[in-house]
């Protein structure tokens, strides 16, 4: 079962419309909470006058920060699992506005359209003072970020080495250049959205959109003072997460507020414009210079980045890393910087740090390779790194990089490249090409599973992850099913419920490493007990056998040396007097194989871009993606998931960003008719290829996550292409079409 | 969004009623940009009179060889309409080039012409925007003069140097930039009577009054758009440069009709979109072609001419030369083939 390209087992579900989704969970005697919204971005609120709505016929209640119920006291109890070093913002806290969007009021209603319409009429002044959200503007302030337990995933930059100031000023080839990258919003298609339903004894359950049923619980517990008992959070489906369910949002505490305080059941939904109201990639300026001795290898290496962050947390990313694990260069000077502004603080979005990085330090290397007259294919083959400096020199579990390159350029063509800007064109358009690298971690953290083999013989394994559409539901089917020896259709399972076995939130592309490491386990401690089991039922044919003796398959245990001497599965649970068999288990990391290795994931892309001569208007028209990952668990689901990468390369090098209009603090284009991603006209040939890599260094399972790695490497290789294709080197993303005239 | 009142009159006569009733009644046909609006209660109707059963909804030929076209087909069936395609293929071009198939699905030919602006700030009521404030739907000013304005207007605008009376909006619509080059009359009918306004009236630069985004007097319907005998079936091009390859507003486009005799223009049409509150067309500029071979010396005179008086915003200045860029391709196309779009 595993590695078998297996349709996602959640697909029927979904497409006939049976999936729930957070605001689908119709419970009795509903309410509905609309949220206003701030629409100054600094200040103090002077006066809310909320008598307006509150006179609305099936109006409940306006909260604001006047009247709104206690909550926890300390700033810690509003932390999650995803926060960073700082102080949580609280909503309906005081009287401050932080940012533009910030929620003001919770209009709640007997209905959606009342609270909708009640909610305009909620009226409120504001004191304003003067904001800063532009970046660009405050550079000079940057300084360190404060480091804390989010950084255990994200390592802030290692001490440089060498002197790289000086190996620059020395080499006879060089390149430096400024990279910029504005805003970026997640805009799942599923906005947020919490429906609380109040039980017994004040009793929640809580259906919420989230990447982490866990964490929303833990921040529930925490904020209103509850034991985990009162509290269950599910979540079965997510349309769509990106990141931005990593930490629990507003909607999820008004709900619950609401709820508490009016002993109700509410849903409280976000609109598409307050998809802007929380976290966004951070807008990141970075600095590289590199130098190379005239044989091509790398002589400096200086790479800053400067991102900016919340008045309230420092959010950081791993930007300028990457470029430390990619290049072992003896004169390397890596830095990372925030500036604290006007807005809430950025959240990870899909690559966090990776894609901002990479593509700086992939169009750099690009442009030394040019400046050095060597291709930059081959530049990259000359370069090759063989151990992370960044984390003292450690050798990497696995790294089928080469084979990437080289099988991506194969399938590519790429040796026909004519390697002169403007070499290739048809009529009006000129035809570039361009490839890059791309990298991203390789991490396993703890989590636990539980197996059960049911009264009528079927697998039911659980563990209270995500799947965000990633195919988590069906990569755990099939490794449940592997290990047990049953067919797909009688294993289920199940995941988004608090009540379920612990696992941490789903990010980072860990969840196929962590919760398949679980489930791996989990089933295997099942597989022994069923043995037992199997070993004492009457007459056994397996009385004499060894658990090494023995293996699953059809839904029987077999005796490897005779596999027609069995036991069915069934036949146990008949024996145990008809009772269900279950084990739970957990997976550890683990650290003593780990630690003398830097773990990640590689990725070859290799672009061709037509650009319009006269319009600069770019359309990607053919990419290969050659990625290295591990074990595949299934081809299919992991393809679709380097395509989406690759389709969010094409968007960020070439249509998405979040506009602020500085002098408001206020986005603009705060809907996706303006918010540009790709539509199915913009996606035409793509192409994955999954090397062959063996690891048995990163997890039991041998995988790596493929949810990242397939977009990193895109926005430079688009980059680079559009370079090759006009002559034009265009730092700044998105490279919209005025940038190339 | 606000409650408001409902209403399906029986006939064109009841609609004219109930229309000059009210100035917050609002039509509604196929509801793609109105919804929207109301939505972001940048439109606050107190009554939506729905006109989807009144007798608008065919495409008929008219005595004198054109073509009418009702206003409530929706724009997918008049761009795949075989005489539309025959006839007109520029406007049929036109069409497609513009939303989605979901929107075209529902979209109006009446609805089309009464689409709103794009500009972010007039979406937005917490923003000062001159086209809102008439009808106290947020403070008064231009955001959009000194702000974000990649999108808006480069002619015809009204701007002063503060920007507190300005105007940079643009007419989003693909459509009505076809129908400009090809002369079409929207035939309304109001409190007065019938009456035929020519495309180039119909729509309006914002002046002094930036609320007012066309000619229509209080009261009056759309029913129908005709389009003249000729329709440059053999030589035109609809160019829509974009900042995606559908489903995104023009920054600039072009259509062009042309009448060539061998290789030299007899009549030119040259529309722009994506640069006014209305679609932009000179004819002084379209008789400089008349007589001469296509290329691009002698059509650059004629972008010229167009875009006399260009000026941009900051933002937006890179589309004076892309709309030069962009008449100079459109021409050339339409005279060398047959024309497609682009």
């Amino acid at each position: 079962m595993i590695g078998k390209p297996i349709s996602r087992v959640d697909g029927p579900e979904k497409v006939t419309g049976q999936a729930k989704y957070a605001a689908e969970f119709n419970v009795p005697d509903l309410t509905y909470g609309v949220v206003v919204s701030s629409t100054i971005t600094k200040g103090t609120i002077t006066r809310i006058d909320t008598s307006k709505a509150l006179a609305l016929d099936g109006v409940l209640e306006v909260f604001t920060h006047k009247n709104r119920p206690k909550t926890a006291w300390f700033d810690m109890s509003y932390k999650d699992q995803d926060s960073p070093p700082g102080s949580p913002f609280r909503p309906l806290h005081n009287d401050q506005v932080k940012y533009n969007g910030q929620p003001i009021a919770l209009v709640v209603a007997e209905t959606f359209e009342v609270a909708r319409y009640a909610a305009t009429l909620v009226e409120i002044d504001y004191d304003p003072e003067p904001c800063e959200t532009d970046l660009l503007k405050h550079l000079h302030e940057a300084r360190d970020p404060k480091s804390g337990v989010a950084n255990l995933f994200k390592p802030l930059p290692p001490k440089p080495r060498g002197d790289s100031a000086a190996a620059y000023a020395n080499a006879p080839v060089s390149m430096s250049a400024r990279y910029i990258h504005g805003m970026q919003h997640h805009n799942p298609m599923e906005m947020f959205a919490t429906t609380v339903e109040y039980g017994r004894n004040g009793h929640l359950t809580i259906y919420d959109k989230t990447q982490g049923a866990t964490n929303s619980q833990l921040y529930v517990t925490q904020a209103f003072n509850l034991s985990f008992d009162q509290v269950r959070v599910i979540s079965p489906y997510v349309g769509g997460g990106f990141g931005s369910g990593l930490r629990p949002q507003y909607q999820l505490f008004l709900a619950v507020m609401a709820a508490r305080a009016l002993e109700r059941s509410v849903r409280v939904s976000l609109t598409r414009q307050q998809m802007w109201s929380f976290g966004h990639r951070p807008a990141t300026v970075q600095n590289i210079r590199l130098a190379a001795n005239a044989d091509g290898t790398l002589a400096a290496v200086e790479h800053e980045a400067i991102a900016e962050t919340s008045q309230f947390e420092d959010y950081t990313e791993t930007v300028v890393n990457w470029t430390g694990k990619l290049y072992d260069c003896a004169n390397s000077t890596l830095s990372y910087k925030v500036k604290s502004l006007d807005m809430y603080s950025p959240l990870d979005m899909r690559a966090p740090g990776g894609v901002t990085g990479v593509h700086a330090i992939e169009c750099a290397i690009d442009e030394l390779a040019y400046n050095a007259g060597i291709d930059p294919l081959d530049f990259r083959f000359k370069n090759y790194s063989e151990k992370d400096w960044t984390e003292k020199d450690k050798p990497f579990s696995s790294k089928e990089l080469r084979a990437c390159f080289t099988q991506g350029a194969e399938r590519f063509g790429w040796s026909n490249r004519t390697p002169e800007p403007r070499s290739m064109r048809r009529g009006h358009t000129l035809i570039g090409w361009g490839m890059a690298t791309g990298i991203w971690d390789a991490n396993q953290v703890p989590a636990r599973a539980e197996a059960v083999l049911t009264v009528n013989g079927k697998l039911r394994v659980s563990s209270a992850t995500a799947d965000i559409g990633t195919g988590t539901y069906t990569i755990m089917t099939q490794i449940a099913a592997e290990l047990l020896g049953m067919p797909l259709e009688n294993v289920i399972f199940r995941l988004g419920d608090t009540d379920m076995p612990l696992a941490p939130i789903q990010g980072g592309s860990w969840t196929a490493a962590t919760v398949g490491s679980a489930v791996k386990v989990t089933c295997e401690a099942l597989a022994k007990k069923l043995f037992k089991l199997a070993r004492k039922m009457p007459g056994s044919p397996l009385a004499s056998a060894d658990f090494t003796d023995v293996f699953f398959a059809n839904s029987h245990i077999r005796l490897r040396r005779d596999p027609s001497v069995a036991v069915p599965l069934q036949a146990i649970v008949d024996q145990n007097g008809g009772r269900a068999i279950s084990e739970t288990g957990t997976s550890l990391p683990n650290m003593l194989k780990q630690k003398d290795y830097s773990r990640s994931a590689h990725a070859a892309a290799f672009v061709e871009v037509e650009v319009d001569e006269d319009f600069g208007t770019v359309v990607v028209t053919r990419a290969v993606s050659a990625v290295a990952a591990g074990r595949i668990l299934n081809p299919k689901t992991a393809r679709s998931q380097i395509i989406g990468g690759m389709v969010w390369g094409i968007s960020s090098a070439l249509q998405e960003e979040s506009v602020m209009d500085h002098r408001y603090g206020r986005y603009m284009n705060q809907n996706l008719a303006e918010y540009h991603i790709p539509v199915c006209a913009d996606v035409r040939d793509l192409d994955v290829i999954f090397v062959e890599e063996v690891d048995d260094i990163v997890n039991p399972l041998g995988v790596k996550g493929v949810g990242e790695v397939g977009l990193v490497a895109m926005p430079a290789a688009i980059a680079n292409a559009v370079f090759h294709a006009t002559g034009k080197r265009i730092h700044d993303l998105p490279i919209q079409l005025d940038r190339l005239l | 969004m606000n409650p408001f009142a409902y209403s399906r009159p029986a006939s064109l006569a009841d609609t004219v009623n109930e229309l000059a009733g009210s100035s917050r009644s609002r039509i509604i046909a196929g509801g793609t940009n109105l919804i929207d609006l109301m939505k972001e209660n940048v439109e606050r109707p107190a009554q939506l009179i729905d006109i989807n059963r009144l007798p608008f909804s065919t495409i008929d030929e008219l005595p004198d060889g054109g073509l009418r076209l009702g206003a409530l087909v929706t724009n997918a069936d008049t761009a795949y309409h075989p005489l539309v395609e025959q006839r007109y293929p520029l406007l049929s071009q036109t069409i497609l080039a513009g939303a989605s198939p979901q929107l075209r699905n529902m979209a109006t030919n009446g609805g089309n012409l009464f689409q709103r602006t794009r500009c972010y700030y007039f979406y937005d009521t917490s923003m000062p925007c001159n086209k809102r404030a008439a009808t106290n739907n947020g403070p008064g000013g231009c955001a959009a003069y000194g702000g974000y304005n990649r999108i808006h207007a480069i002619l015809g605008t009204t701007d002063d140097t503060n920007g507190q009376s300005s105007c940079v909006a643009t007419y989003p619509s693909d459509m009505a930039v076809a129908l400009t080059a090809l002369d079409a009359v929207v035939q309304v009918t109001g409190p007065n009577g019938d009456r035929s306004i020519p495309m180039a009236d119909f729509h309006r630069l914002p002046g002094a009054e930036p609320w007012r985004d066309n000619t229509t007097q209080p009261g009056e319907v759309v029913t129908a758009i005709d389009l003249p005998t000729r329709g440059f079936p053999d030589h035109y091009t609809y160019i829509k440069v974009r900042d995606r390859s559908s489903y995104a507003f023009a920054l600039v486009s072009v259509a062009v009709g042309l009448e060539m005799d061998g290789d030299v223009v007899r009549d030119a049409r040259i529309a722009l979109g994506g640069v006014a509150h209305k679609p932009w067309r000179k004819s002084e500029a379209e008789q400089l072609l008349i007589g001469k071979t296509l290329s691009p010396e002698t059509i650059r005179p004629v972008a010229d001419a167009l875009l006399a008086g260009a000026r941009g915003y900051g933002h937006n200045d890179f589309k004076i030369e892309l709309a030069h860029r962009a008449i100079i391709r459109a021409v050339l196309k339409s005279g060398l083939d047959n024309g497609a779009v682009e």
